[in-house]
This record gives C-alpha cells, sequence and structure tokens, in this order.
C-alpha cells in the first residue's frame, strides 16, 4: 500500500516511517512543508496520506489545508490527518464532501500502533477513522437532542464506537458481545435517529456522523 | 430669514434668557457650602468634624456635578469628574484624600466665582431683552401720560429723547439677539475652566488607573504562571517520572519475566497518553492551537461547536488584532459563555464580532434568566481585569427575567492580512 507523509519533525517522521514499514507500507514520499504535501499528494496519488495538521510555511492548520485542498483536486483522496489536539471545526471541514477515506485522530493515537495501522487501513478502503474525543464532544452536545437522548447507554456506546469508523466486529470484539447483537443496536439506533439504514458500514457511519455533525 | 425663522430664533433666546435667570438663585445657593466647609475642618480634632466634612463635601461635589453636567451639556462635550480615588474606604483616608485634593479647594473658589459670575451672566440677558422692548415703547407710555418713566436717563423732556429712547432700546434688542447664546457659553466654559480636571490632573488620573490595571496585570500572570507551573508539577512531569520508572523496570524484567516487562511497556505507554492530554489541556489554556490557526472567527466557531448549547457566532472583521489582544478577547468570549452554560439557564446563546471606529467590539447574549452582575473574585470581574491591561471596558445588561447580553470593547488596530466576513450557528 503506497503511502505519503506529512510531518515536519524529523523525530516523528522517522518513527512513522519505520512504523508503518514495519507493517508493509510503502511510504513513496515523506515531505515536511504544506505546499511539498499538495504536490506530493497530487502527484502520487497514494493510497492514503498521513498528514500532521501543523506544518510548515506558516505552522498553522497548513497540513489539514492542503489535505482539503488535494481531496477537492483528487476526489475521494484518503487521508489520515493527525494531530497534537483535536478540533471539531476541523473534523466538520474534513468531512464537509461526503466522500469517506477520512481520519482525524489524536497523535498519541500513534502509541497503539496495532489501532493506528488499523485506521490507516479503514481509511485506505474509504472508511473513516475518527478521534473517540471528537465523538465525545459530538455526543455531549447531543445531549439537546431529543431522539439521542432516547438511546440506551449501551446504544450510545455502539453509536459512538461507530461513529468512530470501526466495523461492526470491531464493535463486537470491543463490548464482548456477537456480531448480530451489534446489528440489532444498530438498527435500533437507526429506527430512533430516524436514518435509512444502509447495508455499506462506510456509508452507515457517514450518515450517523452527519447526523452527530448537524446537531 | 422669514417671519417664521425670526419668531423661532426670538422665541430659543427668550426660553435661554428665562432659564439663564432661573439658574441664578441655583448659583447662589451654593454659597452657604463654604463655610459649612471650612468649619468642619477644625472640628476634626474633636472627631465630629469627620462625618460632617464627609457630608459637606460630598454635598458641594453633587452640587459642582450638576453645574458639571448642565455646562456640559452646553458646550456639546460631558465634563470629567476631576476628584481623586482614596486608596482605601478608611474614614481617615478619604478626609486626606479630601483635603489634599486640589479639586476640593477649586470647587470651593469656584463657589464664590460662580455666585457673582452666576448673577451676572443670569440677569445680563433678561435685562437686555427687558430694556429692548422697554425701550421701544417708551414713547407710547409717556404719549400715555407715564412721564416717570426715565430709560437710560433719559425722559420726555430731554432733547432728542423721544428718538433717543427707542433706539437705545432697538440696540439693545439687537445685542440681546447676538449675545443670549453667547453669554451663557461663556458662564458654561467658566465653569468648564474651574471645574474640569486639569492637565495634570486628567494625566495623573490615567497613571493613576494604568498603574491599577497593570498591578492586576501582573498579578493575574503571576497566578497564571503558578497554575501553569503547579499543573506541569504535578501533571505531565509526575507522569513522565512514572513512564520512566516503569519502562526501567521493564528492561530490568525483559529477560527473566517477558510478560510482567510486558504490562510495564503497556502502564508506560498509557502515562505518556495521559501526560499528552494533560500537556494538551496546558497548551489550551495558554493559547488555544485553533487561535493561533484561525484567528478570532475560527476560535469562537470552534468554541462555539464545543459549547453545550447552540452558540450562533457572527464576526465580521477586515483584518486580525494583535495577538495578545485577540487572545484576551477570546478568553473573555469563553469564560462569558461558560458563565452563560453554568448561571444563566439559557437554551440558545449568540455571540457578535465587529470593529468600528477602532475599537474591538464583541457582544454575547442569551435567552437566560438574567440578574448577572460582577461579584467581586467572580468570573465577570475577572473578565473586567483581563480587559483592563487592554483599556478595554465590559459592560453587563442583566435584567432580572433576562436576557442577559455582555458587551465588551477593546482598543485595537486590526492588520489587514486577510479579509473574513461570515455568519454560522452550531
Amino acid at each position: 500500500m503506497r503511502v505519503v507523509l506529512g510531518e515536519d519533525l524529523v523525530l516523528l517522521r522517522d518513527g512513522l516511517i519505520r512504523l508503518l514499514q514495519a507493517y508493509d507500507f510503502d511510504v513513496v514520499e515523506a515531505v515536511d512543508s504544506g505546499p511539498a504535501l499538495l504536490k506530493a499528494l497530487v502527484d502520487h496519488r497514494p493510497d492514503v496520506a498521513v498528514v500532521d495538521v501543523r506544518l510548515p510555511p506558516t505552522f498553522t492548520d497548513e497540513g489539514l489545508r492542503a489535505a482539503i485542498e488535494a481531496r477537492k483536486r483528487v476526489p475521494g483522496l484518503p487521508v489520515l490527518v493527525l494531530s497534537q489536539y483535536v478540533e471539531q471545526l476541523y473534523a466538520r471541514e474534513l468531512l464537509s464532501d461526503r466522500a469517506g477515506g477520512v481520519g482525524y485522530l489524536l497523535k498519541d493515537r500513534v502509541s497503539d500502533v496495532k489501532q493506528f495501522v488499523d485506521a490507516i487501513r479503514r481509511v485506505a478502503a474509504g472508511g473513516t477513522a475518527m478521534d473517540p474525543e471528537v465523538i465525545s464532544q459530538l455526543l455531549t452536545r447531543g445531549d439537546r437532542d431529543r431522539p439521542l437522548t432516547t438511546l440506551t447507554p449501551r446504544e450510545r456506546e455502539v453509536l459512538g464506537l461507530m461513529a468512530e469508523g470501526r466495523s461492526n466486529a470491531a464493535i463486537a470484539a470491543r463490548l464482548f458481545v456477537t456480531e448480530k447483537a451489534v446489528g440489532k443496536h444498530i438498527a435500533n439506533i437507526f429506527g430512533k435517529l430516524d436514518l435509512p439504514l444502509s447495508e455499506d458500514d462506510n456509508r452507515r457511519v457517514l450518515a450517523v456522523l452527519a447526523y452527530l455533525d448537524r446537531l | 430669514m422669514t417671519d417664521h425663522d425670526l419668531v423661532r430664533g426670538a422665541a430659543s433666546r427668550l426660553r435661554t434668557a428665562g432659564l439663564a435667570l432661573a439658574r441664578v438663585p441655583l448659583c447662589l445657593i451654593g454659597l452657604p457650602l463654604i463655610p459649612l466647609q471650612l468649619y468642619t475642618y477644625p472640628l476634626i480634632l474633636v472627631t465630629v468634624g469627620v462625618p460632617l466634612l464627609l457630608l459637606f463635601t460630598a454635598l458641594a461635589r453633587k452640587y459642582t456635578t450638576l453645574h458639571r453636567w448642565w455646562a456640559g451639556k452646553v458646550l456639546g462635550e460631558p465634563i470629567p469628574l476631576p476628584y481623586r480615588k482614596p486608596a482605601n474606604r478608611g474614614p481617615m483616608t478619604r478626609v486626606r484624600t479630601i483635603a489634599t485634593d486640589p479639586a476640593t479647594w477649586r470647587d470651593l473658589g469656584f463657589l464664590p466665582l460662580n455666585a457673582v459670575l452666576g448673577v451676572l451672566f443670569g440677569v445680563l440677558p433678561a435685562a437686555l431683552w427687558l430694556g429692548g422692548v422697554l425701550g421701544l415703547l417708551t414713547p407710547f407710555i409717556w404719549l400715555a401720560g407715564g412721564t416717570d418713566l426715565r430709560p437710560n436717563g433719559l425722559g420726555p423732556e430731554d432733547p432728542g429723547g423721544w428718538f433717543l429712547a427707542p433706539l437705545l432700546g432697538g440696540l439693545y434688542l439687537l445685542l440681546a439677539w447676538w449675545g443670549t447664546e453667547r453669554i451663557v457659553r461663556v458662564h458654561a466654559s467658566f465653569v468648564r475652566w474651574m471645574l474640569a480636571p486639569s492637565a495634570t490632573e486628567a494625566l495623573t488620573n490615567r497613571v493613576q488607573e494604568l498603574a491599577d490595571s497593570r498591578a492586576d496585570t501582573v498579578d493575574a500572570q503571576a497566578a497564571e504562571l503558578r497554575r501553569i507551573e503547579r499543573d506541569l508539577h504535578d501533571g505531565a512531569q509526575a507522569r513522565l517520572v512514572a513512564l520512566g520508572m516503569s519502562l526501567g523496570m521493564a528492561e530490568e524484567l525483559m529477560a527473566r519475566d517477558p510478560q510482567a516487562a510486558r504490562d510495564l511497556l503497556a502502564e508506560a505507554r498509557q502515562s505518556s497518553s495521559q501526560a499528552l492530554a494533560e500537556l494538551r489541556d496546558l497548551v489550551r489554556g495558554i493559547h488555544p492551537p485553533v487561535l493561533a490557526d484561525r484567528g478570532l472567527e475560527g476560535a469562537l466557531k470552534a468554541l462555539a461547536l464545543a459549547h453545550p448549547l447552540p452558540v450562533e457566532v457572527d464576526v465580521v472583521l477586515p483584518g486580525r488584532p494583535e495577538a495578545p489582544v485577540e487572545s484576551a478577547a477570546y478568553f473573555a468570549v469563553a469564560e462569558t459563555l461558560t458563565n452563560v452554560a453554568k448561571h444563566s439557564g439559557a437554551t440558545s446563546a449568540w455571540v457578535r464580532v465587529r470593529h468600528e471606529n477602532g475599537r474591538l467590539g464583541l457582544m454575547i447574549g442569551d435567552n437566560g434568566r438574567g440578574g448577572a452582575e460582577p461579584t467581586d473574585g467572580g468570573g465577570l470581574r475577572g473578565i473586567e481585569r483581563r480587559l483592563g491591561a487592554f483599556d478595554g471596558t465590559l459592560g453587563i445588561a442583566s435584567p432580572m427575567g433576562g436576557p442577559t447580553i455582555v458587551t465588551m470593547e477593546l482598543p485595537c488596530a486590526l492588520s489587514s492580512e486577510k479579509t473574513s466576513s461570515s455568519s454560522g450557528t452550531a
């Protein structure tokens, strides 16, 4: 799997390259600035990009802007954005094209290597990987939403994990229940929130995120 | 000039002259305040002078402030108060502040001068109008037999008296027409000259204000640094120590007990995550990254998104304020919105940001129950201090039953690096 990496701190860049190579990713280019990242993304059209939000020259949200711009030019280009902090505003901007293939994670999540690699693979396959912190913010805000308050605690848990972008199997493993039980919870959730139930995992996640985001 | 203008002009001038005449007693009743104040000073020795002095000075200041208000209205520009503020509320401190304040003694000097000038300037316009009308009517009164009337010492037997009396009357009227408003303005100028703070006093007051706000800022900064130091010490630093310990022990155990080593490594990873989370919160409190990234507009939108209530954000700024002002404005809004969530019982809020006349204006409103007021040590007072460091002001309109609107103003220039204007609901 071909990866473009955008990270300006040498230590982290080398660490990420090593980590990715250990899991058989092919890092085609590792860049350290916003403009270089945009060029690399458009030139290489990688299977997935791993991008730091804060990059030179402005050291603000250069990486995020480059990723969004690249997705405008190459629709659906899978991008996993890493950041020292998560901001719901940025998650919203990343998700706004409703195309999927988007990840937005705290940098800390890298330390759980297996989960992190799983997130990259998910994003590359057109899925989503949202940081639990983003989702918990969304769910807290959801407390003023009538339908959302009718969910049982278990359903809320499932909803949270689903919004993070996890598959039914992963949710089942996480909650120590069968996949069938998860499927039932999801059907209930979609019924209560009045969302059209889709067979496609990714589309289902996007529907949930869109629902949470418009609250 | 049409007849209508003439009537209107005359009416307004006559009203002004009448009011000036009515003010004469007002200028005179200030006189008793002079001995009242002066007598109380020796009485301070027998203590009763202290409350008396405070009382009479307060009366005198009310009285002169009334004149300030009047002169400010006439001159179209309010006259600020020149008085020094006592360092604390102790009675002796207040007496000392009053006694050493030059404004106290200028007030005292103002009272007799104003009594004289007030009578002069009060009577003069009315006298001119009256003398003028009387002069014009004199010949008719003489014809009707009122020969005792001798305006300006002219009698009917004087050569040219029949012609001179109405001529002088006309002159008076012209003078009255020209002079009524001017005389009142001269009086008002005199009041301002006596009662407005002198340049030195204005500067002294300004320096005092600046010293106060600087002290507040320094205090706040020191407290902030202490908080950061404590957070680092108890949080991230402690976690890193634990992390080092776990790693060291894992190193030891690697060969002997790989399972225990693995547990320790997992623990170490946990510690590093927690340290990062704590550092992140700390950084957010010092300078939110989104503020650096997106400026006030983006940061306020992010704030609104994270707020438990729906907050409508409406920002129109042709550029970015300087970083410290931006940061102060951001934290002021953040604190206010926190208060809204905690105390107001509101179901929605809004934030409006504009830049007009060299000032950054922020308004935060909610539909809650109102009754918000700054208390010492409360959040609103903290915001006031934060803004004070930048010469900013805080206003609160919060009637019982709501709604509450908090207004903040910060003088600042904008850099015109980008144009942004948008609004949205979160």
